[in-house]
């Protein structure tokens, strides 16, 4: 053969492999709405579960938004699937935003979201989900571990990250300026720190960098002595890289979100679509927050919304 | 039958792929331009304000609006950090394309070429990380920039290297197509070798030069994976070129799958998109415009 030919039969075979794997993918993700981008298909109708009778779930749910809650729902659905083998679960990232704009519009069956539907959708397809409390996610801020800084007070925390305090020795740490790590302003992490650990001061980001992703912040603060940020406790089990910080002397753990004494917590959503037949999302919805399940959710740092006491409910409230 | 199949068969086909392909362009356009435009029409800002304000605090929820939508930071980040590139990338590949064509034509297309042809395939991702791993630390420790080493210049590289392999291919192709009359007239008259490439060669192929110019500023306009690993997304003006900053693409891609859909942050950032999208018309414009001017030098009118 000549080289043309050679190159020609290689381009072929690659071309072959691509439309296949094209094909293979198409098949799959048709029914299930795979993308976390697609709205057009109506996945809602196509949950089919069996009688009730039957104990095992069957029938295909799809689920979409939140990326702080994506490694847990990832997590639940694999063991959910071990469980029920004729039920299949896709989740899918994409931002609390596009979560719950996808279950309204009906592209996926849950919707995940770090806040509540009603802060990102209007009012009427607001009120055409339900809400389902998962779990509870705890925010830390958190500080290079070469800096010695281990606990501030609200009031220095604010200062810090609104820029009025621009360098460490001003609340006891070394002589360097103060290297602030944020995240988007439509972040959900950013929002409930905002909230809860600042009393609602907007943060500077005139003088902060601002990373997409929770895991580029631990990195930042790991590599820059100087720096501050803050993530979901979620993202310290497995890293102990940084320091986490405690707020006026309580540190942040579950125990004290469950006691009420740490406040910086909300609660992660699952939404459903009312009307629809979500027999089989409801179902793995109520394993995630069963008791079978909250060793394994609490071993990956998220908390169990029936732990929360009254006490720290009460605090919470707006 | 036959006449159908040897004729009108592969001209249907043709002409139904390339129909779709105009329509799909079309259809993108006019998606951006309604969806761009809400932020004028439905929520009432200004063009003016949109352009030249660097008060960015949107509202974030649904039907909500008043709050400010000034991109200024985000629009002089990404002319910064483009601007930048362009000079650190414009001398580097220009010299490439003189050396490949010119200078050692046997070594450059066999060797160099294909080398700068990887470059191209190599995904945004993969500049950005080890930008954000190899070129970000260094340019903290040996700058001592003020935020961990994001900055417009750690940008302004990245960039650089992204469009280097655009701008020399273009220009390389320039080159070799000036008609090889006028290099041994050059010859023939005393020049050097040196002497030809400088007062022939290169002006010559200028106009195609540009062009690769102007296309490398586009794709640096459009690249948003890359330049929002090592930008460091402050939303501020940079004080110099070791300050963090930010960009229109950067600033896209962080917040648009959070903010609430149809709200005015969202809508805001849909504007950007529109902006992106007429300063990469406004790049093909000029590109046909030098080439149009170059033609009618070329006819001699």
């Amino acid at each position: 053969m000549t080289r043309e030919k050679v190159l020609r039969a290689a381009a072929l075979v690659i071309t072959g492999i691509m439309a296949a794997g094209a094909v293979g993918c198409g098949s799959s993700a048709g029914s299930t709405t795979t993308a976390a981008g697609s709205t057009t298909t109506k996945a809602a109708g196509s949950t089919t579960t069996k009688a009730a009778s039957a104990a095992k779930v069957s029938g295909q749910i799809t689920a979409a938004g939140s990326s702080a809650l994506l490694p847990l729902v990832q997590d639940a659905a694999d063991a959910f699937m071990a469980e029920n083998p004729d039920c299949v679960i896709s989740v899918n990232g994409g931002g609390s935003g596009q979560g719950l704009k996808q279950v309204s519009d009906g592209a996926v069956n849950i919707g995940n979201s770090d806040v509540f539907a009603e802060d990102k959708l209007d009012a009427d397809a607001a009120a055409q989900l339900e809400d389902h409390e998962v779990c509870t996610v705890t925010m830390a801020p958190i500080v290079n571990k070469d800096l010695g800084v281990t606990n501030l007070s609200t009031d220095d925390l604010v200062k810090i990250f609104t820029g009025e305090i621009t360098n460490w020795s001003a609340v006891g740490g070394p002589d360097e300026n103060i290297m602030l790590i944020t995240r988007p302003s439509s972040s959900g992490t950013r929002t409930l720190f905002k909230e809860w650990a600042l009393n609602g001061a907007e943060e500077s980001s005139s003088s902060a960098l601002e990373t997409d992703d929770s895991g580029t912040l631990l990195q930042n603060v790991a590599d820059n002595k100087n720096a501050i940020g803050y993530v979901a406790l979620s993202y310290l089990v497995s890293n102990s890289s940084v320091q986490a910080v405690s707020i006026d002397g309580v540190a942040p753990t579950l125990e004290n979100t469950y006691n009420g004494s740490y406040k910086v917590w909300g609660y992660e959503h699952m939404y459903t679509k009312k009307g629809a037949d979500n027999t089989a999302a409801e179902a793995f919805i109520n394993y995630m927050m069963g008791d079978a399940y909250s060793s394994k959710l609490e071993g990956m740092g998220y908390g169990v919304s029936s732990k929360m006491t009254q006490n720290a409910i009460d605090a919470h409230k707006k | 039958m036959n006449r159908f199949k040897n004729e009108y068969a592969g001209r249907i086909l043709v002409t139904i792929c390339g129909g779709f392909l105009i329509v799909l362009t079309l259809i993108i356009a006019i998606f951006l331009i309604v969806r761009g435009s809400v932020t004028f029409t439905q929520f009432h800002h200004s063009v003016a304000e949109f352009l030249f304000s660097s008060d960015w605090s949107p509202e974030d929820s649904a039907g909500a609006y008043g709050g400010g939508v000034g991109s200024a930071i985000y629009i002089v980040g990404s002319l910064l950090t483009c601007g930048l590139a362009l000079l650190i990338a414009a001398p580097f590949s220009i010299a490439a394309a003189v050396f490949i064509t010119e200078i050692s034509p046997e070594l450059g297309t066999k060797l160099f070429q294909p080398a700068v042809e990887i470059f191209v395939g190599i995904p945004s991702v993969v500049y950005g990380w080890v930008g954000m791993t190899v070129l970000v630390p260094w340019i903290r420790d040996a700058f001592n920039a003020p935020m961990g080493g994001y900055s417009v210049l750690a940008a302004g590289i990245v960039l650089a290297v992204m469009i280097f392999p655009t701008i020399t291919t273009v220009a390389a192709d320039s080159i070799r197509s000036v008609s090889d009359n006028y290099r041994k007239a050059a010859y023939g008259l005393g020049s050097t070798r040196w002497q030809m490439i400088w007062h022939i060669s290169l002006p010559a192929a200028m106009p195609g030069i540009l062009t690769g110019i102007i296309l490398g500023l586009a794709r640096a306009f459009g690249e948003a994976l890359a330049v929002a690993m090592v930008i460091g997304k402050t939303r501020a003006f940079p004080d110099s070129i070791l300050s963090p900053t930010n960009n229109l693409t950067s600033a896209i891609a962080s917040d648009m799958g959070n903010s609430a859909n149809g709200g005015e942050m969202n809508m805001a950032l849909w504007s950007m998109a529109l902006l992106l999208f007429l300063i990469s018309i406004a790049c093909i414009l000029v590109i046909h415009l030098i080439s149009a001017r170059s033609q009618k030098k070329m006819l001699g009118k």
